[in-house]
């Protein structure tokens, strides 16, 4: 097992870097830096050829990749553009920890920012995930032993028009009705901006508060295509013969829906579990936008924005990074928890 | 150790299924009645029906698309069609128990063969964990396993498909069943593993006093082990009998067919093995007349019109059909 | 000629306390599933009319006139869908709009499936390194987060494409350049897909005896296999046309997808959130025609689905 384990985590490794390495090549040519600068654009000749310098922008593409991969301390910088390199770089390069400055935030570390971030989307992320996972087994498996019945298949109905949905859709949608609408009305209405009121200041029952319309949005869609899926895998299961087995023997159906059928259920449905959890980092991005919360997807818009390549290149890098540890994880944990891979 | 008293009685069992294709006349009208002790071979062809009616015994059919349309199941005095779903769960598993045909697939991947022993001790005695534990070891040790006390933590997938079939008798005989319903139990083993098993369970039948329903399309496995035998086809029972009397004097074509097309060993080698012309009857239409009119060879004009039923002609010995065999007319 | 031995296991499984279903009802089901899809295809036939036959009824420069004095004006009887910010005909843009969504979905789905093939058949049929090279290629796509990067290839590419005339009318480069950026970002699971049938169809007999009988790669990978592939193509590129429309709007409406002067309902949604306590109109129209056209694709699709791979059973 642990064989096995170390063998993804090697195989990971030059995956990355081919990930890292087109994403590079994509920003590069993607961005300038210097057209926008945080707003401030340089205008003197002279300052736009030092900050290409600095940036580094005027070396060739490979390098620039080298550079951003393993920093340029160990070699110098010419920054006064006399030909002669003089000054030692400061960058000790991604695979030391260093993404580099933001160019917005003028000088603060790449991996700061996004630090900083990271919580407030992490909070909305997990959240969401919770509610969807629990929400969709209940009804997942209710509809599936309520096969064929009248419940079901309008269910099954909604659950469709629910995953076709495009997420600004339902957030709208979510925002007009229970925020707008019901301060029309009077009743208590939900807000829709940020992560908490200036007024009342950044306690949990104000965090909670506005969350809620942006987690109902996010778990709409999600919810809707996970109780599909899970109900068609409880379905399957039950048409197993070891269910016919446990019911000849006349177990109780609580606990052959439970412990013989969700069991066998769970190995699948803890597949996309895992291997969905990563993308809801950058499906915020949407979400963040219209709510206004700030997270890492409002940070990556701002940072396209504004041209603020190190950012940008950092979220990417974390995302895809998140994405690769998390495949290698489902399957460490699908691994362990059936026990035909296990015992072998 | 055979009591003679009749603890099961099968009256016009009908079950039917409502697909999207069209309604498949599964069973149609099934009777027949079993004593303490007995053991009962049911034969037939794949689609005779056999299974769906032991499943209809059991009540295990999906009831949507399925449905028992009629009949009665007396089970000791109990109508088992009637029974609320909690009562028919007292019922299988301790007072009737089932084996199926595929081992590979009949347990449960994911939980240990321990726990799956243990979870039928557990519904239907008062036995505390422990006791549940040291009777699940007696019972491997009984059907055969060896190094039973560690195997309890094994999943089934660690054991070979004798072994599994053996597992799945030992869960089914746990709680001494009075009926134990086997269904085709050796068609997906090895023929040399078949032979250990049909052993196994004759030697586990005497032990218990247990009667047994053992559905089979194999005539030569009925031959070895059982009481009295029940040919089927197309949802009908078309012949009972005990089975010296099945062997030595078939009285419906069917059964002659069947036995003609066995390969025996004490007749002179043919060149070809006789076989049933025609294929098997269309489930989705409601039957009119015999089913077996097409095939049979000695057809005549009241078989394709009326149904012929189920009728005692000696001693024990019942066939549904309008013609002698013997002498090839009406009867 | 169906006989109980066909009968799926799952026929034999978990009694369910609900009164046992006639006939017609169970007919009725397997009429609507259908029904579903044949319902899908029809909404997306009205939703193609309105779009490009609404043109007939309201000119583009009808579509695109702006006039301040009208601007946010609710829907009324000369302005059905109301106006926008600029005093823009909602319901004309829509018409306009759509034309765009539509043939965006369409043709980016056609440039997946292109590359998609392509790559899936290559590697599928040669193997050994190219097969290694392509699908380290692939995986590594695939863990990429496709949206982040449509957002960024968008943004920055839109403004370098000039604007081109077909038709008389004057659309925006970036149309162009989102087509082959979701075009360009969607293949790899499609790819994935074709090499695994690939895989499998090239050991079989036919292939066998058409290598024998010395018929070239190309033709046997293009006559041969490809054709038999045609079932998970088909219904993956009908989802595809669904995704592209999804992925456009979502691009659009957080400003990077397709610029002005051209409407497409995701932009026309873009920044409509900051008008939702007033103007409900600016979303609502754009809005449900995205949802109505990706539900009624992925009807279709899922119909697809069960004609041609009859081993699928959901229910």
């Amino acid at each position: 097992m642990t064989r096995y384990i170390v063998r993804r985590l090697l195989q990971a490794i030059p995956l990355l870097l081919v990930i890292s390495l087109i994403l590079f090549v994509m920003m590069q040519n993607a961005t300038d830096p210097l057209a926008t600068m945080g707003g401030r654009t340089p205008t003197r000749p002279e300052d736009r050829a030092r900050l290409t310098r600095q940036l580094g922008l005027d070396k060739p593409v490979y390098l620039q990749y080298i550079y951003w991969l393993i920093g340029n301390d160990w070699t110098k910088v010419d920054l006064d553009g006399d030909g002669v390199a003089e000054t030692p770089g400061k960058r000790h390069g991604v695979l030391r920890g260093d993404f580099g400055t933001s160019i917005v935030q003028t000088g603060r570390p790449v991996t700061t920012v996004i630090w900083e971030r990271l919580p407030n989307t992490l909070i909305l992320m997990l959240t969401s995930e919770f509610v969807i996972v629990l929400g969709a087994l209940l009804l997942g498996i209710y509809s599936a032993l309520r096969q064929y019945s009248l419940f079901d298949n309008i269910l099954t109905g909604l659950l469709f028009i629910a995953y076709s949905m495009p997420i600004f859709f339902v957030a709208l949608s979510g925002m007009y009705i229970f925020s707008i609408n019901f301060q029309r009305w009077g009743l208590p209405h939900l807000p829709t901006v940020g992560m908490f009121d200036p007024k009342i200041g950044k306690t949990t029952g104000q965090i909670i508060l506005h969350m809620i319309l942006p987690v109902f949005s996010i778990a709409f869609i999600s919810f809707a295509a996970y109780s599909r899926y899970i109900r068609s895998t409880m379905l399957e299961v039950l048409g197993q013969d070891y269910i016919r087995t446990a019911r000849s023997k006349g177990l109780p159906k609580r606990e052959i829906t439970f412990v013989h059928a969700l069991k066998n259920a769970s190995l699948p449905i803890v597949t996309i579990v895992g291997l969905d959890l990563p993308l809801l980092l950058g499906g915020a991005v949407v979400t963040e936008r219209i709510f206004a919360w700030p997270g890492m997807g409002r940070l990556f818009l701002d940072g396209i924005d504004r041209g603020d390549t190190p950012v940008v290149m950092g979220i990417l890098m974390l995302i895809a990074f998140a994405v690769v540890i998390f495949q290698i994880l489902t399957d460490i944990v699908y691994a362990w928890l059936d026990p035909r891979i296990r015992f072998d | 150790m055979t009591d003679n008293h009749t603890f099961l009685e099968v009256k016009d069992l009908k079950t039917r299924f409502h697909t999207p294709e069209g309604t498949v006349f599964a069973v149609n009208g099934v009777s027949f009645s079993l004593k303490e002790g007995e053991t009962l071979a049911v034969v037939g062809e794949s689609g005779c029906g056999k299974s769906v009616t032991m499943m209809s015994l059991l009540r295990l059919i999906s009831i949507p698309p399925g449905k028992i349309e009629c009949g009665e199941v007396i089970y000791r005095d109990k109508d088992l069609l009637k029974l609320t779903e909690s009562e028919m769960e007292h019922i299988r598993g301790k007072e009737i128990a089932m084996i199926f045909q595929d081992p590979m697939t009949s347990l449960n991947p994911v939980l240990t063969v321990g726990r799956q022993l243990t979870e039928t001790l557990r519904t239907h005695t008062p036995m505390n964990p422990d006791q549940c534990r040291e009777r699940a070891i007696t019972l491997l040790d009984w059907v055969g396993i060896p190094d039973a006390k560690n195997r309890l933590n094994d999943h089934p997938h660690q054991f070979s498909g004798g072994m599994r079939q053996r597992v799945m008798i030992a869960m089914a005989l746990a709680c001494t069943p009075s009926l134990l319903i086997a269904d085709e139990p050796t068609t997906a083993l090895d023929v040399t593993i078949q032979a250990q098993i049909i052993e196994l369970v004759k030697r586990l039948k005497q032990d218990v006093g247990m009667a047994m329903i053992w559905i089979t399309h194999d005539l030569g496995v009925v031959a070895g082990m059982a009481d009295r035998v029940i040919v089927m086809y197309a949802g009908f029972i078309v012949e009972e009998a005990l089975v010296d009397d099945l062997y030595d004097n078939p009285l419906h074509p069917y059964t002659m067919a069947l036995l003609q097309a066995l390969p025996r060993a004490d007749r002179r080698r043919e060149k070809n093995l006789k076989s049933i012309q025609g294929s098997p009857p269309n489930l989705l239409a409601e039957p009119v007349g015999c089913p077996f009119a097409p095939r049979c060879e000695f057809v005549k004009e009241r078989c394709v019109r009326e149904n012929p039923i189920l009728t005692e002609i000696t001693g024990g010995h019942k066939t549904a059909c309008w013609v002698d065999v013997k002498t090839g007319g009406l009867r | 000629m169906t006989t109980t031995q066909n009968l799926p296991d799952q026929l034999l499984v978990t009694e369910v306390e609900s009164p046992p279903l006639t006939l017609a009802d169970l007919t009725w089901r397997r009429f609507r599933r259908h029904k579903m899809a044949i319902f899908g295809a029809f909404v997306l036939v009205f939703l193609f009319l309105y779009s490009f036959g609404g043109a007939f009824f309201v000119t583009e420069k009808y579509a695109n006139k702006t006039n301040t004095k009208e601007r946010l004006q609710a829907p009324s009887a000369a302005h059905p869908f109301g106006t926008d910010t600029v005093g823009r005909d909602i319901l004309a843009r829509t018409i306009y709009g759509g034309q765009i969504s539509i043939v965006i979905g369409l043709t980016a789905a056609f440039v997946e499936v292109m590359v998609g093939i392509l790559i899936g058949a290559i590697a599928g049929y040669f193997g050994g390194k190219i097969d290694s090279l392509l699908m380290r290629f692939t995986e590594a796509m695939l863990n990429m987060p496709t949206l982040l990067i449509l957002i960024i290839m968008s943004k920055f590419f839109s403004d370098k494409i000039a604007n081109v005339n077909i038709l008389g009318r004057t659309i925006s480069g970036s149309v162009i350049v989102i087509i082959f950026i979701i075009g360009l970002t969607s293949w790899p699971y499609l790819a994935r897909i074709v090499r695994a049938e690939f895989l499998s169809l090239k050991e079989r007999e036919f292939i066998l005896a058409a290598r024998a009988t010395g018929t070239p790669n190309w033709e046997i990978i293009f006559k041969h296999i490809l054709p038999n592939t045609i079932a998970p193509v088909v219904v993956n590129a009908t989802l595809g046309v669904a995704n592209a429309i999804s992925s456009e709007a979502y691009v659009s409406f957080l400003g990077m997808g397709v610029r002005a002067p051209t409407a497409t309902w995701g932009n026309m949604l873009e920044n409509a959130y900051r008008y939702i306590e007033t103007a409900y109109w600016l979303w609502l129209f754009p809005g449900l025609l995205i949802v109505l056209i990706t539900l009624s694709i992925n009807f279709l699709g899922d119909g697809l689905r069960d004609a041609l791979d009859p081993r699928s059973r959901t229910v």
